[in-house]
């Protein structure tokens, strides 16, 4: 998801190419949209739409806002964006082809769009996950790690060996506030509930995620979850070593029909349409939805998948009790006391950090097993 | 606790074979006096190749041999523009793999999803349940064994027989190899077609018997580790078994460690074949250049295109 940088230049050439073709097709009513009623979106995505992660949550977002919008919306995609000046590129293209409004879903893509926003002020950019703004670019990002503290919920009341493995990439705070919110979960039904975490340092390479696994299967976890951007070698080998899994940003329950309990995935479809209509009614600017615009269990923004074969019912009757819970305000996935693992108190008792405070978070809570690598 | 050990050198051997598979086929080409920077490409197609033919058929081992014609296919064009058109060596290694790394991401993008059945482990008898070697060398998948068979019968073909000999002879004087009336333009074209094929087996493994997955660029950089191996390893196969098992050793032992709670930067430990590579031309240079192939120092001293 964040700072991937993807070397591939004739993946840019070809993506070029295929612009190109977009563009030279019969199909493109460029430029006179708004005058017949049709706006024209755009969506770029750093890897291919159908990964099991993160780009394939971004993808069925937009499919479900040019359902719900229809006829007002003409939509553009371009998928393997990378990280670069050719992401400017890319978004110069749709602004050719007449796009008003364009979503740069990777973390990378912000540097880009900001500088495309400068030259296109009548363009309204809507980045995911950026902490920078514009006049005419805001960024909109899902509090995941609330259904992170679900699936650890979940693995905690599942766990036969109490001992549950997270293979993750870099230690940036959202991928520590997961790890931290998973093993506050899994402690809050499981006292005796630990977390060993892993940093492959990458985003996507399956290898050292199916090593990482076997490494943690060895040492006696039987519940695996992840932060990586492609989900699928990790839990089709805990399903093949007989293990369960928690999926992270898609449904990847068909995957492991036997160990699957749930996973943390983004709903990224109403947040689309409500942002594509806010622009087309000319709400937007203005709006919360143009600064840092974050959203959580409670809006619909992030949510469980489905429950696997494995979880019974009153497991999941918990499960749902507290996703209740969190909607209705009663319960916050972290709040204080929270300690680190040295036993430091990180968190006041009491206290209910705000996202920003979370935002920041450098350290593992207590119950971890692993290190932030410096 | 031994379990864990086991297991943990256990994963390295398999984690290492992809790499392993592609060293021994750099070293093949680079005896015949042709550097392929274009093994990484040749994985990423191997791999490709692979998995695409086993969700095709079914076959894994169908899969596996078409991974490794893609190898052999993409350094068909190395072979090609390097040896025969005589165009900079390092130059179209880099160009080969752009080239494989843009055609497997641009063809590959409809096999990220699709599940396969990949090849098996399988405990070879009375082997396997030695203790201790047992779960560590002999309980693989088929094309692990294949890796380790390899080293040797690569280094009795180089030490023992006719065609080694030419193709030595070739990466040292090719003047020689052209007065007993060899090719030594055929013997390198077949050379890094060889060493292509075996990386092609190297990415095939990391898709249908390791990962059992495609994703774009999923080699991430094993070839170029693999071409660092060889220098690593003064040109010698059984020494590039050793290396590739120390490299896939000190990964695995890291991921292990972590796990368990020991602080090793993941970040660091991605660096250290090429740190260790460095190291090795820097103390031991004057002594491993010796081994270097003659024909190959031109390559890299710049008196020969």
């Amino acid at each position: 998801m964040m700072g991937k940088k993807r070397s591939g230049f004739l993946v840019s050439a070809a993506l070029g190419l295929s612009l190109l073709m977009l563009a030279c097709g019969p199909a493109s009513p460029a430029g006179d949209g708004a005058a017949s009623g049709t706006t024209t979106v755009g969506f770029l995505f750093v890897g291919p739409k159908d990964d099991y992660g993160y780009n394939q949550a971004a993808y069925l977002g937009s499919v479900e806002m040019e359902k719900a919008m229809g006829a007002r919306v003409k939509v553009l995609r371009a998928e393997n964006v990378p990280e670069t000046e050719e992401a400017e590129r890319v978004m110069e293209g749709m602004i050719n082809q007449g796009a008003k409004v364009i979503f740069p879903t990777s973390y990378g893509h912000l540097d880009p769009a900001l500088n495309v926003a400068k030259r296109h002020p009548t363009v309204t950019f809507i980045h995911q996950g950026g902490l920078k703004t514009a006049p005419n670019l805001g960024t909109y990002f899902g509090n995941i790690y609330e259904t992170v503290y679900l699936g650890g919920v979940a693995a905690g009341k599942m766990t036969k060996t109490n001992k549950l493995g997270f293979i993750v990439s870099f230690p940036i705070p959202q991928v520590l506030m997961n790890i931290n919110a998973f093993e506050q979960g899994a402690k809050s039904v499981n006292p005796n509930a630990t977390t060993a975490v892993v940093f492959t340092a990458n985003w996507c390479d399956p290898g050292k995620q199916a090593e990482a696994a076997n490494n943690l299967i060895a040492q006696g976890v039987d519940v695996l979850t992840q932060h990586q951007d492609c989900s699928k070698t990790i839990v089709e080998t805990a399903e093949r070593r007989g293990i369960m899994s928690v999926g992270y940003h898609a449904d990847a329950s068909a995957l492991a029909p036997k160990g699957w309990l749930t996973g943390a995935v983004w709903n990224w479809g109403p947040l689309y349409t409500q942002e594509v209509k806010a622009v087309l009614d000319g709400k937007w600017a203005g709006s919360p939805m143009s600064g840092k615009y974050r959203l959580g269990i409670k809006d619909g923004a992030v949510d469980l998948a489905k429950f696997g074969a494995a979880v019974p019912a009153d497991v999941q009757a918990l499960i749902k009790a507290k996703q209740k819970d969190i909607i209705d305000g009663k319960l916050t996935p972290i709040e204080g006391p929270v300690k680190d693992q040295s036993g430091n108190v990180k968190i006041a008792a009491g206290v209910k950090p705000s996202i920003d405070d979370l935002e920041k978070t450098d350290y593992l809570v207590e119950g971890v097993i692993g290190s932030v690598p410096r | 606790m031994l379990s864990i050990v086991e297991a943990v050198l256990g994963g390295a051997v398999r984690s290492s074979t992809a790499v392993l598979f592609a060293a021994l086929g750099e070293l093949i080409a680079e005896r015949a006096g042709v550097v392929n920077l274009g093994t990484e490409g040749c994985m990423l197609t191997g791999a490709l190749g692979a998995f695409a033919v086993t969700a095709a058929t079914g076959n894994p081992y169908l899969g596996a041999l078409a991974g490794g014609g893609c190898g052999a296919l993409l350094a068909a064009v190395h072979a090609y523009v390097a040896v025969v058109r005589g165009a900079n060596q390092l130059a179209t290694g880099m160009a080969v793999t752009i080239l494989g790394l843009g055609v497997t991401s641009f063809w590959g993008r409809s096999f990220v999803s699709t599940q396969i059945q990949g090849m098996e482990p399988i405990n070879l008898p009375v082997l396997s349940s030695m203790p201790l070697l047992g779960p560590i060398l002999f309980q693989h998948d088929p094309l692990t064994y294949l890796s380790m068979l390899l080293a040797p019968v690569i280094w009795l073909f180089l030490a023992r027989t006719r065609w080694g000999l030419a193709l030595r002879a070739t990466g040292e004087r090719q003047e020689v190899v052209y007065s007993v009336g060899y090719s030594p333009t055929m013997i390198r074209f077949a050379a890094v077609v060889a060493g292509g094929f075996l990386a092609g087996l190297g990415g095939a493994q990391l898709a249908v018997a390791y990962t059992l997955n495609w994703v774009e660029n999923m080699t991430q950089g094993r070839g170029y580790v693999a071409v660092a191996m060889v220098i690593f390893a003064s040109w010698n196969p059984l020494m590039a078994v050793a290396g590739s098992y120390l490299f896939g050793g000190a990964l695995s032992l890291q991921l292990a460690l972590q796990a368990q709670g020991v602080g090793v930067s993941p970040f660091l430990m991605s660096a250290v074949p090429y740190l260790v590579t460095l190291g090795v031309l820097i103390v031991v240079g004057r002594r491993r250049r010796q081994a270097m192939p003659d024909e190959l120092r031109a390559v890299f001293e710049g008196s020969r295109g």
